[in-house]
């Protein structure tokens, strides 16, 4: 009569780690970039950062993550505000949403200089 | 002793003569150290005596007594009637519950939903009683023992509106009994009720509202059973799909 869902722990391991990244590396990474001296996050310099794979890696996690936490949370919240799509097809927006960002994150990451 | 004067509304539904249920107002007199629940004794036995609800124990142990007071959930044996003073007060049945007559509900849902996760200790085999009891460490006991706190009085079932929208949530007070149980150093039932907990009217219904925990008068937690029951299913299902020979 009950059967084990096997896709939550997917999206729910994906909000998770989004939640990590949101709530960890996103506050230091605005700080990092728009309050550091304007010389020490110079143009020439963040070129030659992102030129570093994990520089890239990191870039590409500190987007794509955080869309999933995003998607989940605003599923739930609409679920809590009563809203029942049949189907899963409020997932399927959502869901389909973050990995839409994640694709074009990966795309801007994968073709910067 | 200077006795007050407060207002109390309450819901009555007698279904043989109403379709619905209806709310009645009763003025009454309180000494300083009455209870939500000694206003409705005092009704029943002085003023209205088919004034229907449950209660037992009056002292937060039974979990009989519990109702919506100003639309919170809450044991009316520790609902101080000074708390409310001078307002008025209104009783109503849990919320989410169907009514079976005034003030008290029908409870059959939930109970299913707590036998369904097995609560009680589960042993693949039982030893002979000449090999004595099991025993347990304080630290082994220390582990659940907040989690069997539980008096299975609801009130974490009212406060959740996930438990308002889809009524076949398995709810806080069962999955925070399971992880209970799970935690058991005695007991080798976890898989049995990972198959209930685990589905989608378990855990993965619960939006982390954090009602549960709120109003629960054992200070159980159940927001946190349930989080740390999200990790730990979470965590399992990353290794069987990273290490697929790793299980069995």
């Amino acid at each position: 009569m009950y059967e084990v869902n096997k896709t939550e722990p997917f999206w729910w391991g994906l909000f998770s780690l989004g939640g990590v990244v949101a709530a960890l590396f996103v506050p230091i990474h605005i700080i990092m970039v728009g309050f550091l001296s304007a010389e020490a996050v110079g143009y020439h310099q963040m070129v030659a950062l992102v030129g570093n794979p994990l520089i890239k890696l990191y870039l590409f996690t500190l987007v794509s993550l955080p869309l999933f936490h995003a998607a989940h949370r605003l599923r739930f919240a609409l679920k809590d505000l009563g809203l029942k799509v049949a189907g899963g097809l409020l997932g399927v927006f959502l869901y389909g949403g973050a990995v839409f960002g994640t694709m074009v994150a990966a795309y801007i990451v994968a073709t910067l200089p | 002793m200077s006795a007050k004067k407060i207002t109390m509304r309450v819901t009555r539904y007698r279904p043989e003569q109403e379709d619905a249920p209806t709310e009645q107002a009763y003025e009454l007199e309180f000494p300083d150290d009455w209870v939500v629940l000694d206003a409705l004794n005092y009704i029943k036995d002085d003023v209205d005596g088919t004034l229907t609800f449950r209660w037992s124990c009056r002292m937060g142990i039974c979990g009989s007594c519990g109702m919506m007071v100003n639309g919170e959930p809450k044991l009316t044996c520790a609902a101080f009637l000074r708390d409310y003073y001078p307002a008025e007060i209104r009783v109503e049945p849990l919320q989410y519950f169907p009514i079976i007559r005034d003030l008290v509900i029908d409870m059959t849902d939930f109970l299913h939903k707590l036998k369904a996760i097995t609560p009680w200790i589960v042993r693949d085999e039982e030893k002979p009683l000449a090999e004595g009891e099991y025993l347990q460490t304080p630290a082994q006991l220390a582990d659940y023992k907040q989690f069997s706190m539980c008096i299975n009085c609801m009130l974490c079932y009212s406060a959740c509106p996930v438990y308002g929208h889809e009524p076949e949530f398995i709810g806080p007070a069962a999955i925070a009994l399971a992880h209970r149980y799970n935690l058991d150093s005695r007991d080798e039932g976890q898989e049995a009720r990972q198959q209930v907990i685990a589905s989608s009217e378990g855990i993965w219904d619960c939006t982390l509202v954090g009602e549960c925990t709120e109003v629960c008068p054992k200070r159980v937690d159940p927001a946190m059973a349930i989080q740390r029951t999200k990790v730990a299913t979470t965590t399992e299902w990353a290794k069987s799909m990273l290490m697929p020979w790793g299980k069995q």
